[in-house]
């Protein structure tokens, strides 16, 4: 089954970063397949490649890559989001990509299933 | 985007609950139903809650300092977007009244909100 | 086909638990994450409200996020089934729409 996935808040200041990346591990873990993560209103500050959290701490924008990395995990970073916050080209951090909130609407359409994760 | 072409259409329903102005998830659902406008899917908007603030009559926040979007729910008929829901108890409980709605909307009970819901294939909510 | 409802906030800070309860369908399932869990435990304020849900909706819990926060997932009110992300995907996978609770 494809899900998509849709991130609503920046890592840290809340759980549903770790919570969409632990579902995401689980899905692929049990053979499905994530069409897309889509981070969108402040969810596009996990992009940033600037992070530099303690190192007794996760890292979530690494925890991204790695998924991304692994199984070639489509994640996409809205663009107007991304310019409303600082979030460009300058910093995205590797494995992402920066593209139009039509990606979300796609990745609805296509996907089996669309799981929202937000505060 | 030739998944604009792809013929597949999903009932698809952004769901409103907070209130406009003290976060950001109002304006910015706005800017995804403009963009689903594009995909010829079946659109439904859903005002629950405190969302039923967001198409309150009226709004004027030149003082605090931020841009006023509600114009735009009346634009979003041009878009071919008008199955626009709003709960009566949530109106109700606020003290309003269709009357003080920017927009024309079917008002639904709670009861028939949740049979709508149930119908979706994709639900959007912030 | 039925709905999974996700709930992520406590029930002591927020609406949407109650908002979500009030929608549902029966035979919906609803699954509590993050904050929300401590609505799963029996002898809170909640209780009697998640026991009449139990009824017609399947009640489940996210057993990292009780664990995460010490609460017991023996203490979870019956029909509560607890489940782990492995859980989550397949009530998602079972289910033809997701609606979070936000």
């Amino acid at each position: 089954m494809k899900f998509a996935v849709l991130v609503n808040e920046g890592p840290y200041n809340h759980q549903a970063a770790d919570s969409a990346l632990q579902f995401c591990k689980a899905a692929v873990d049990k053979g499905h397949e994530i069409f897309r993560v889509f981070f969108y209103y402040d969810g596009v500050n996990n992009a940033t490649k600037l992070g530099e959290p303690p190192s007794d701490d996760r890292n979530v924008t690494r925890n991204w890559q790695k998924l991304a990395e692994d199984h070639k995990v489509d994640l996409v970073v809205c663009v107007a989001a991304g310019l409303r916050r600082g979030i460009t080209e300058s910093n995205l951090a590797p494995g992402f990509r920066i593209s139009g909130l039509g990606q979300l609407i796609e990745a609805g359409i296509h996907a089996d299933r669309l799981v929202t994760f937000g505060d | 985007m030739d998944d604009m072409e792809s013929g597949i259409v999903k009932k698809f329903m952004f769901v409103n609950r907070k209130a406009p102005h003290g976060t950001v998830y109002a304006l910015e659902v706005l800017e995804m139903v403009l963009i689903s406008a594009a995909f010829d899917q079946d659109v439904h908007l859903a005002f629950l809650d405190d969302g039923v603030l967001q198409i309150k009559k009226g709004q004027t926040p030149a003082g605090i300092g931020v841009k006023n979007f509600s114009p735009t729910y009346r634009a979003l008929e041009g878009y071919d977007i008008e199955k626009l829901y709003v709960e009566a108890e949530s109106l109700a409980e606020r003290g309003l009244t269709e009357d003080d709605l920017l927009v024309p909307v079917e008002v639904l009970s709670r009861a028939e909100m949740g049979k709508l819901m149930a119908g979706m294939d994709v639900v959007l909510t912030a | 086909m039925s709905t999974l409802h996700t709930v992520n906030k406590s029930p002591f800070e927020r609406s949407c638990l109650d908002a979500c309860l009030g929608h549902a369908q029966p035979g919906d399932a609803i699954l509590l994450i993050e904050d929300a869990v401590i609505a799963a435990l029996s002898g809170t304020a909640f209780e009697g409200k998640m026991a009449d849900a139990a009824k017609t909706l399947k009640l489940n819990v996210l057993g990292p996020d009780l664990a995460a926060r010490g609460l017991d997932p023996a203490k979870v009110i019956k029909g509560t089934h607890v489940v782990d992300y492995a859980g989550f995907v397949d009530l998602a996978a079972g289910t033809r729409a997701t609606n979070a609770w936000l």
